[in-house]
């Protein structure tokens, strides 16, 4: 079994589906365009801030503002990818045609997250230079430290959370189960995580808080994060990987 | 060729196949008989590696199913119609599937053209019935060209016109020199297709034999008579040697074909006759006494068919 037929076949799977279309579209608009409105509302915010958030002030990062939701329909899109196989019954039938599991895991995980990497460095990019163009003269150059690696930093961080997504819905296999448990857990879990002062030395561990660290240009004045930009993209990869090493170990395990 | 040795597959205490071994051969179509939940099904998922023996082994041309290079090249097997992403067209489907084998794009056209679905092979596997969906399946599993087929239940839910082709594509296969491995709960659809039969119960083999023998070793002939002169044929019947029995019904019934004989014994002594015919035993009842034994969900006759009706607003009540 020559793994690129496998990856040319996962390749038609995902392309011949139309949720593949809707996920990554919503989450390329919805990104790019909160980014753009709470960038425009920050632009005239700004003059009635504090002294420390003005200087706290991260016009980079603002940009990226809409990743929080947009983040969201890469994760449908992830558990979407892989828990579809399931949902439908065409795990039986591709199981039967590549019946190395690994091989299999492997190429459709490979595909999916090289898609969500183009689309999500495009988003990235996109969010950032329109978003700047929204905050007028408190705008950041990409050519500025550390702007250029936020930029890159933003489109790992969405391929990031697709590939989660991937390997929570290869352990949990339902997409009602793994979306039951994923939204929940990245839109407000672990928002109130890390925002409650007895919670927040967990919650920064968590592969959201850690990696969203890699889009921050300017540290925020009382920040005490014990690890950098890389170091945040570093704990969210070991999620990932635990994630996928979890749904490999599963799917290698169970009977389809 | 298909060889099952010891295999067993069991899910916590319950043993849903239980040490079947038989081989299937090439060139015939062999059919795979058994009662729902008789562990068919299991069976063909651990033929194609998807569910893992207990014990036992099970090999596709002397190989365990996963060292098979592109394997729907060496078998095809149509499961479940429904095993497929609705949303995604008849030929992206297949084409997925034949991407992952190495299989040319330009048999996706042939199998489609096959199974009479080029006119639809743009549209949504989720509009599709049951017969085409079914027919979608059987494109899959002949897209390697494989030398062995397998079928699970493939006429279930079919029209007489697709039940009518999928028969006869079965015949072609199995002419071709292909091995065919069909699996149905009817035995009157694979006394019409198999030339063979491995029959199980409740997991465990029971009959491995060829059709020919299976029907004269289980298709009983017998003559049914029915007289108003009951006593007096019994009688002339005995003196002649002839072996009666009694149902409950009041009919006697002879075994063999003997009508003649017993015409002629009944006017030499002007007994009257209401009914002389000889009968056949059919192969449904010979393969439900085989199994009977083995049936896991029995209906049962004193078990009333509906619950009585409640007055409306019971449902209310929680009771």
């Amino acid at each position: 079994m020559a793994a690129i037929q496998v990856v040319r076949s996962e390749w038609t799977k995902i392309r011949s589906v139309a949720s593949t279309v809707w996920t990554l579209s919503l989450a390329v608009v919805v990104t790019i365009a909160l980014g753009m409105l709470i960038s425009a509302l920050s632009k005239n915010e700004f003059d009635k801030m504090s002294r420390s958030d003005q200087l706290s002030f991260d016009p980079t990062f603002i940009s990226f503002a809409g990743m929080s939701l947009g983040q969201l329909a890469m994760i449908v899109f992830g558990v979407l990818v892989v828990s579809n196989e399931y949902s439908t019954g065409m795990i039986r039938t591709s199981l039967a045609a590549v019946p190395q599991r690994a091989t299999f895991l492997v190429s459709k995980i490979a595909v999916a997250t090289g898609l969500s990497l183009v689309v999500g460095l495009a988003t990235s990019f996109v969010a950032f230079f329109l978003g700047q163009a929204m905050l007028g003269s408190h705008k950041a150059s990409i050519g500025d430290t550390g702007v250029l690696r936020a930029v890159i930093g933003g489109g790992l961080y969405m391929t990031l959370i697709a590939m989660f997504s991937m390997g929570v819905a290869a352990m949990l296999r339902s997409p009602m189960l793994s979306l039951g448990i994923l939204m929940p857990f990245f839109f407000l879990v672990s928002n109130i995580l890390g925002n409650v002062s007895a919670t927040k030395k967990i919650g920064r561990y968590l592969p959201d808080q850690a990696g969203s660290k890699i889009m921050q240009v300017v540290t925020p004045v009382d920040d005490s994060t014990p690890y950098g930009p890389w170091g945040g993209l570093g704990i969210m990869t070991l999620w990932v990987v635990a994630a996928l090493a979890g749904g490999y170990v599963l799917l290698k395990k169970r009977d389809a | 060729m298909i060889e099952l040795e010891g295999l067993t597959k069991r899910y916590g205490e319950k043993v849903a196949v239980n040490n079947l071994t038989f081989t299937v051969r090439p060139g015939i179509v062999t059919g795979f008989l058994g009662p729902n939940g008789a562990g068919k099904s299991t069976t063909m998922r651990m033929l194609l590696g998807l569910d893992r023996p207990t014990a036992g082994d099970v090999r596709i041309d002397g190989k365990h199913y996963d060292q098979l290079k592109d394997p729907l090249t060496y078998i095809g097997a149509l499961l479940d119609a429904k095993a497929m992403h609705g949303g995604r067209s008849a030929f992206n489907h297949l084409l997925c599937l034949a991407q992952s084998n190495g299989i040319p794009r330009k048999r996706v056209y042939q199998v489609l053209d096959t199974v009479g679905l080029t006119a639809v092979a743009k549209k949504k596997a989720k509009g599709f019935s049951l017969g085409m969906g079914q027919r979608l399946g059987i494109a899959g599993a002949l897209l390697g060209d494989p030398r062995i087929l397998m079928f699970d239940e493939p006429v279930n839910g079919l029209d007489p016109e697709g039940i009518h082709w999928i028969r006869n594509l079965m015949k072609s296969l199995a002419a071709q020199g292909r091995t065919v491995f069909v699996s149905s709960h009817l035995m009157s659809e694979m006394a019409l297709t198999a030339d063979h039969l491995v029959v199980i119960g409740q997991g465990r083999l029971l009959a491995d034999t060829s059709m020919a023998d299976f029907i004269t070793q289980n298709s009983r002939s017998y003559v049914r008579i029915r007289t108003p002169q009951r006593e007096r044929l019994l009688d002339v019947l005995h003196g002649a040697g002839v072996t009666v029995v009694e149902t409950g019904n009041g009919s006697l019934e002879v075994d063999g074909s003997k009508s003649e004989h017993i015409g002629e014994l009944a006017a030499q002594h002007q007994i009257v006759l209401h009914e002389l015919s000889p009968q056949q035993a059919s192969l449904e009842d010979a393969f439900m006494q085989l199994t009977a034994e083995s049936v896991e969900y029995h209906a049962h006759s004193d078990t009333p068919a509906a619950p009585p009706p409640q007055p409306w607003g019971d449902g209310w009540k929680g009771n």
